[in-house]
């Protein structure tokens, strides 16, 4: 894919009989699914569910034991696949180095690869960092912000890698609701401006069911269903109803 | 610890290979060097201080028994250069810096900050290992000269200071330039090169090994230091037989 670097393009992601094993135990037992590009993607399932190994495959972090995922018809274990298209994985604890400061952290990857000059790096640092709602926190150390401002910064550091496509695990964990909406609003806003293709693995129903174009649920490693949002609401099976009508009853 | 050691030695041969980007690394190296020496020069000079002046305190009133005081210079003077000040600043530097890199990769691999620096493209081998593997290379064989050094000056304080030796400075300096041979500091600065490689090496190993949580981190860090101690000493075995010819 020739997508310029200054308006990136969404990739496709397919997932063909994906299976993997820790010790013995069958995490993922066979899981196919295909994402269109620039289309929002959300995986629900219970937590243990396999939805994190599923999302680590999908960024090349783990092998698998059977199957293949493929961007734009290419597989991912293939080194050329790793610097031909740019993505970003959004880390659940955010997964910001401690030891560099906000601004380092976000700058990383282009004063790493030395893609640009530090003066440019810095005025990109501080475009991406004013676009999430956290200007003029560039000195700042990881330390010093809350969860939701920790989420926001590693998506702009993700940002930063102008990419064709966004993982995010469980973006709206710990964060109280207001921090939530921001996050998915976040999420939604740069699928608009620059049509990346965004796979999000949560079990926060509002979250998923205000943004996402398209649901999977997965449970005990295996997609249960797929489909709209409307769809999977619609959808008849118990272990689904149940997880998306859990709630709180207290005793009367 | 010998289960890892393909896994230590591939670890050092791609680190070997990423050597040509140690420019661009310069900062994190520069970093590296001067927490090392920051951290351990004062340690260094108490430590060699002592231990010279101990050489001087055992084996002093003995060869003057026998009349041999005015070897006690040639005594601390190469059994410093050879051996111990390589090998004492060697544990020392692996109790110090090796545990610290072990704690500070492990916690980073815990915490997905290695997950995140690959899901960047950016190899953690030159990112973290190479910094410190050459900024270690470099600072303990320097460490190591300055501890031969001050060793000797507590080895001729105590010769001269201590009655039951009571050898003027001169005397000490002068059968010290006599035995000890230029050769003799450059194998102890060499051992300590290669005991430099040995704690950064195996401590980026444990630390990138690290799994679980914090309890990982304290098994990592102590795995780091036992597993350079007992490969220093083994090395130094076999370097001095190598050495010696």
């Amino acid at each position: 894919m020739n997508a310029s670097p200054n308006h990136p393009s969404g990739v496709s992601v397919q997932v063909i009989g994906l299976r993997k094993n820790f010790a013995g135990q069958e995490v993922l037992k066979g899981i196919d699914f295909t994402v269109q590009p620039g289309e929002i993607f959300v995986i629900m399932g219970p937590s243990g569910s396999g939805k994190s190994v599923l999302l680590k495959h999908l960024i090349g972090l783990e092998p698998p034991d059977a199957g293949e995922i493929l961007i734009n018809g290419e597989p991912i274990q293939s080194p050329d696949t790793a610097s031909k298209y740019r993505m970003a994985l959004v880390f659940q604890s955010g997964a910001l180095l401690n030891s560099l400061t906000v601004g380092e952290n976000v700058g990383l990857y282009l004063s790493e690869h030395q893609l640009k000059p530090p003066e440019e790096i810095a005025r990109i640092v501080a475009e991406m960092l004013a676009d999430v709602g956290l200007k003029g926190t560039e000195d700042k150390m990881p330390n010093e912000l809350s969860g939701g401002m920790k989420k926001r910064a590693a998506i702009a550091r993700a940002l930063v890698i102008e990419p064709q496509l966004i993982l995010y695990d469980e973006p709206t964990s710990e964060l109280d609701p207001l921090s939530s909406v921001l996050i998915g609003e976040e999420i939604l806003h740069l699928q608009q401006r620059i049509h990346v293709t965004s796979l999000v693995v949560s079990h926060d129903r509002d979250l998923a069911f205000g943004i996402a174009d398209r649901i999977a649920v997965i449970n005990e490693g295996r997609i249960i269903t797929i489909g709209t949002p409307d769809e999977v609401k619609r959808y008849d099976d118990p272990m689904v109803k149940k997880f998306l009508h859990a709630d709180f009853k207290p005793d009367p | 610890m010998f289960e890892n050691v393909g896994e230590i030695v591939l670890l050092f041969w791609r680190t070997l290979l990423s050597l040509p980007l140690a420019w661009r690394q310069r900062q994190k190296i520069y970093d590296q060097f001067f927490e090392i020496g920051n951290a351990s020069l004062l340690m260094v000079c108490v430590l060699s201080f002592f231990i010279g002046a101990v050489i001087a305190l055992q084996t002093g009133p003995v060869l003057v028994e026998r009349g041999l005081a005015s070897a006690v210079g040639g005594i601390v003077g190469i059994s410093l250069a050879k051996e111990l000040a390589p090998v004492m600043m060697a544990i020392l530097i692996a109790g110090r810096i090796g545990s610290a890199m072990a704690a500070e990769i492990g916690s980073m691999c815990v915490y997905q900050e290695v997950d995140a620096l690959r899901t960047m493209n950016i190899n953690p081998v030159h990112y973290l290992v190479l910094p410190r593997l050459v900024a270690i290379a470099v600072a303990l064989p320097l460490l190591v000269v300055f501890a031969i050094l001050v060793g000797w000056l507590g080895g001729a304080v105590v010769a001269e200071t201590n009655t039951h030796i009571a050898v003027p400075f001169q005397a000490f300096w002068a059968n010290l330039r006599d035995v000890v041979e230029l050769k003799d500091v450059v194998n102890g600065v060499f051992k300590s090169f290669c005991f430099a490689m040995i704690i950064g090496v195996v401590s980026c190993h444990q630390g990138l090994a690290t799994i679980g949580g914090p309890r990982g981190i304290g098994r990592s860090v102590t795995k780091a230091v036992v597993n350079s101690i007992v490969l220093i000493v083994i090395f130094d075995y076999v370097l001095t037989r190598v050495l010696i010819k």
